[in-house]
């Protein structure tokens, strides 16, 4: 009993689950807001209404999905606060502040300027109008620099110093704060793997209506749009993910040590990379495993001889640092998870090149598994981004703020497991019930298709936009 | 000027924004069920405030961020002591949020009762607890050495805190009804001038009340001079609004919620959460704030976006400036 309400360990579920949750909007709103963007340059530019159709299109699928982002957001915003209060005590100074510049900087841009743009159709001149979308998409990009900077001072602790009187961390260098080079890693791997999810939804949203037959005008240009936006974001996120890797191993070996489950220090053909392991991986009882020499050492170091430290070495050197404990994340949880992140990443870029052969010269294959493999593109590459997540996170374990602070003793003193099960299971069930609203109704946007253009006014031969309602 | 004091003006300040501009967003959203007949009403109401909402709702946003950014102690104690109105809040605002998006995707008529009623809930809710959590940070309530809330949640729930919830929840009524009339045109302007007399009297008895109980029990001279202010603009505001001038009443209906959030700001002042059971315990804008150089920092972006971002919101406003009428609320194809 005591055990199920223990504060400590329901604000972690909850914060992980509310995280992954929001999280699950984040990268469609950041991909599909520069999405739309250009979808609307280019009709700006062309005059061509197929893309205006497909601004329009995927600018609704855009709409539906931003609402949950924002007002999940605001949740991870009080979080800090309500479950993490003396982490918020101990880092607020240093942590505070990428926070608050992210809304004073990047928030107040957004939500202005989506307003803008979805009242604005009929409103603004179309040039102007053009700007408003590019100014919502620029927010929220910056919104996801910030708060990975915040991040990364979490992963890799930079530009502070203790203030032993008042027991906290203290600001001392913004800039080495914002260019610390875990986020300057962390920042494109992430927006690029947004882009890949968003292209996971541009090709599941074209295979859907290609499949079917219709909607060809504007769909075939969508899919190769896809096609190519996953090839060239899934390769820049495999190379911004090995420049992560270097810098994880430096500033958190444990990390690397963990994704692999290697126990012991190892080096050149020795450190190798496990592809797939039967049994438990904790290096006991191995059954079965498909290993790459040389692969781990590379990943590590870019030498083929190099050396990777083990869990073994790395725990006993913490101890002897930091006092007595556990330092060693939840082994199965880094393990397979780093190894899905890379494996469904990999995968897609395969699809992709794949699907630009398939349809080279406007070709349209009519098999069947193709169009099915082209619709998982999505929740797959979403799968991907989520599992990163887990890893980067899991893997810091025990840490909250490596090195400086456990997240046992970061969580809020003043809660009781009571408060926190009960927040749990209000979020739980909200947003599980959200999710299926709005995965309804993002499947009946993409399946009802692009609308028809407006009219052209017969006097400025310009298109007469509606005026947009709720 | 020491920096603290600048802070506990900025957070003010962006409270007072969040305020006077969710306030009516809240306001609007309450007067669904007062102020329409069918479902086209109902959309002229909600889209008064379609293109702003989420601007201003980000106000409290920015506003808490600074206050982890600028009083982490602040922001540690009052999240996690209000734990639960906290949790109420954010469940109402999602579920607000996510309505507005959701309420005009499909035309049946179950659907968007709905949303409609998750729309007044979630303005409802906020509307009250917003009040009842100032009125709590003034009273003081008992904390720690380590600064941490010790009392329950229905420590939350006293006489003088209630009175605050419904003081907020009446003025951010009154503050969208007037907004509607000056939104809308035809019928439900008319019905929204006549709401809002209605209900202005009522909010002057409460918020009268709620401004003399704290002048009294909390009061300081500035704190006692804003309430009077207060009350005479919302007075004002009322009078404005019987001669039926509405860009007026909804004015001076701003100043007065700005007045009264600064009044409780200098009750405060120069604490931030006073300890109801030991005043040592109590955080201070010293004891709570973040070092000098963290404070410089956010001084130097502050004091250079603050500007911009009141420019491009006050363009927000200009470009939707008219007056929305049923006639340009489309027709549904079923
Ligand atoms: C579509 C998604 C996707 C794909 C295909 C990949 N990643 Fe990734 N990865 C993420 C999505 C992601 C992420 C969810 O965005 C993370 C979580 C934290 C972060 O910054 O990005 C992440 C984290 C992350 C980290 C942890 C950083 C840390 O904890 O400090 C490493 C080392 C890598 N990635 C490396 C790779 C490599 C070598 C990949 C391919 C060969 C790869 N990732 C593909
Ligand atoms: C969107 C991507 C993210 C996901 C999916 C994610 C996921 C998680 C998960 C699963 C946990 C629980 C870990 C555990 O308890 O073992 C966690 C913890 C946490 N994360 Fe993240 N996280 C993300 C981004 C961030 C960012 C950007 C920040 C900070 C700015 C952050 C701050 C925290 C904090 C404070 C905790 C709680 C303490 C802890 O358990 O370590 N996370 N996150
Ligand atoms: C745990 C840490 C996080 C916090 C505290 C947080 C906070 C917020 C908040 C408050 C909003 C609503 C903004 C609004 O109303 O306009 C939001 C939305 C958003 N967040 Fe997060 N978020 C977190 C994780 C992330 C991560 C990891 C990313 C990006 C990589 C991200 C990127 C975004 C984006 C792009 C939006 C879209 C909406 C907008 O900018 O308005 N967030 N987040």
């Amino acid at each position: 009993m005591n055990d199920l309400l223990d504060p400590l360990l329901l604000s972690r579920w909850q914060f992980g689950l509310t995280t992954i949750y929001h999280f699950l909007f984040v990268p469609l709103t950041i991909g599909l807001a520069v999405t739309v963007a250009i979808f609307q340059t280019a009709w700006v530019r062309s005059d061509k209404t197929k893309y205006l159709q497909l601004t329009r299109f995927f600018g609704k699928i855009f709409l539906i999905n931003f609402a949950m982002g924002v007002v999940t957001g605001i949740v991870q915003e009080f979080q800090f606060g309500m479950n993490w209060s003396d982490y918020s005590r101990f880092v607020g100074d240093v942590f505070g502040a990428p926070l608050a510049l992210e809304g004073l900087l990047a928030f107040f841009l957004e939500a202005t300027f989506i307003g803008l743009w979805i009242f604005g159709w009929n409103r603004l001149p179309r040039k102007l109008h053009l700007v408003t979308i590019w100014a919502a998409a620029v927010g929220s990009v910056l919104s996801a620099y910030f708060i990975i900077a915040a991040n990364a001072f979490m992963q890799n602790p930079v530009g502070f110093q203790i203030n032993e009187a008042r027991g906290r961390a203290e600001l001392t260098d913004i800039w080495a704060l914002l260019t610390n080079k875990v986020a300057l890693a962390a920042f494109p791997h992430t927006i690029f793997a947004c882009f890949m999810v968003t292209a996971g939804l541009i090709i599941a949203a074209a295979a859907w209506h290609l499949y079917r037959n219709q909607h060809l005008e504007t769909m075939r240009p969508a899919l190769k749009f896809g096609l190519w936006m996953m090839v060239v974001a899934g390769i820049l996120t495999v190379l911004s993910g090995d420049q992560l890797g270097l810098a994880m191993v430096e500033t958190q070996p444990m990390k690397m040590a963990a994704a692999e489950a290697l126990y012991n220090t190892s080096t050149g053909a020795a450190a190798s990379f496990s592809l797939f392991t039967l049994g438990t991986p904790d290096g006991t009882s191995e059954l079965f495993s498909i290993r790459i020499p040389y692969l781990l050492s590379f990943l590590s170091t870019h030498t083929l001889d190099g050396t990777v430290e083990g869990i073994n070495d790395l725990q006993a050197q913490y101890v002897q640092l930091y006092g007595p404990g556990d330092y060693t994340p939840t082994i199965w949880i880094t393990y397979w998870a780093f190894r899905w992140m890379i494996a469904l990443g990999m995968l897609h870029v395969l699809v992709a090149v794949v699907g630009l052969w398939m349809t080279r010269k406007g070709r349209s294959p009519r098999w069947r598994w193709m169009w099915r493999v082209a619709i998982w593109a999505f929740p797959l590459s979403l799968g991907a981004m989520i599992v990163g997540w887990i890893f980067t996170e899991m893997g810091r374990q025990p840490w909250i703020v490596f090195s400086l602070l456990k997240t046992e003793d970061a969580v809020s003193p003043g809660i009781t497991g009571l408060d926190v099960l009960i927040s749990l299971i209000v979020f739980t069930l909200l947003y599980g019930s959200l999710a299926v609203v709005e995965f309804k109704l993002i499947k009946k946007a993409i399946q009802k298709g692009p609308d028809a253009p407006p009219p052209v006014d017969e006097e400025t031969g310009e298109l007469k936009h509606e005026a947009t309602v709720y | 000027m020491d920096l603290t004091i600048l802070w506990f003006c900025i957070v003010g300040f962006l409270f007072v924004g969040y305020f006077v501009l969710d306030g009516f967003d809240f306001g609007v959203g309450m007067s669904l069920p007062f102020l329409s007949k069918d479902d086209t009403d109902r959309r002229v109401l909600i889209n008064t405030i379609g293109p702003v909402w989420d601007l201003n709702e980000t106000w409290v946003i920015v506003a808490g961020a600074a206050l982890f950014a600028a009083f982490p102690e602040w922001y540690a104690t009052l999240f996690s002591g209000f734990y639960l109105p906290l949790l109420l809040i954010l469940a109402a605002l999602i579920l607000r949020g996510v309505s507005f998006e959701y309420r005009h995707q499909r035309p049946e008529a179950a659907w968007k009762r709905r949303f409609d009623r998750m729309i007044v809930v979630g303005s409802a809710v906020p509307a009250f607890l917003w009040g009842v959590a100032f009125a709590n940070i003034v009273r003081g309530v008992p904390l720690d050495e380590g600064h941490n809330y010790i009392g329950t949640f229905f420590d939350l729930l006293n006489p003088y805190s209630l009175v605050g919830g419904v003081t907020t929840l009446l003025l951010f009524f009154v503050h969208g009804v007037i907004f509607v009339s000056l939104k809308t045109d035809g019928e439900i302007r008319e019905r929204a001038r006549r709401l809002a007399v209605r209900a202005g009297v009522l909010t002057i008895v409460v918020a009268a009340a709620f401004l003399v109980w704290t002048s009294l029990a909390y009061g300081t001279l500035a704190s006692v001079l804003l309430s009077a202010a207060a009350a005479v603009v919302l007075i004002a505001s009322f009078l404005a609004n019987l001669k039926g001038r509405e860009g007026l009443a909804f004015g001076l209906m701003a100043g007065t919620i700005a007045l009264a959030v600064l009044s409780l700001f200098f009750a405060l002042f120069p604490d931030v959460m006073p300890a109801s059971n030991d005043p040592a315990n109590s955080l201070t804008i010293a004891n709570a704030s973040s070092s000098e150089y963290t404070l410089t920092i956010m001084s130097w972006v502050a004091l250079v976006f603050l500007p911009l971002i009141l420019a491009y919101q006050g363009w927000t406003y200009w470009v939707f400036r008219k007056r929305v009428t049923r006639a340009q609320i489309p027709v549904e194809a079923h």
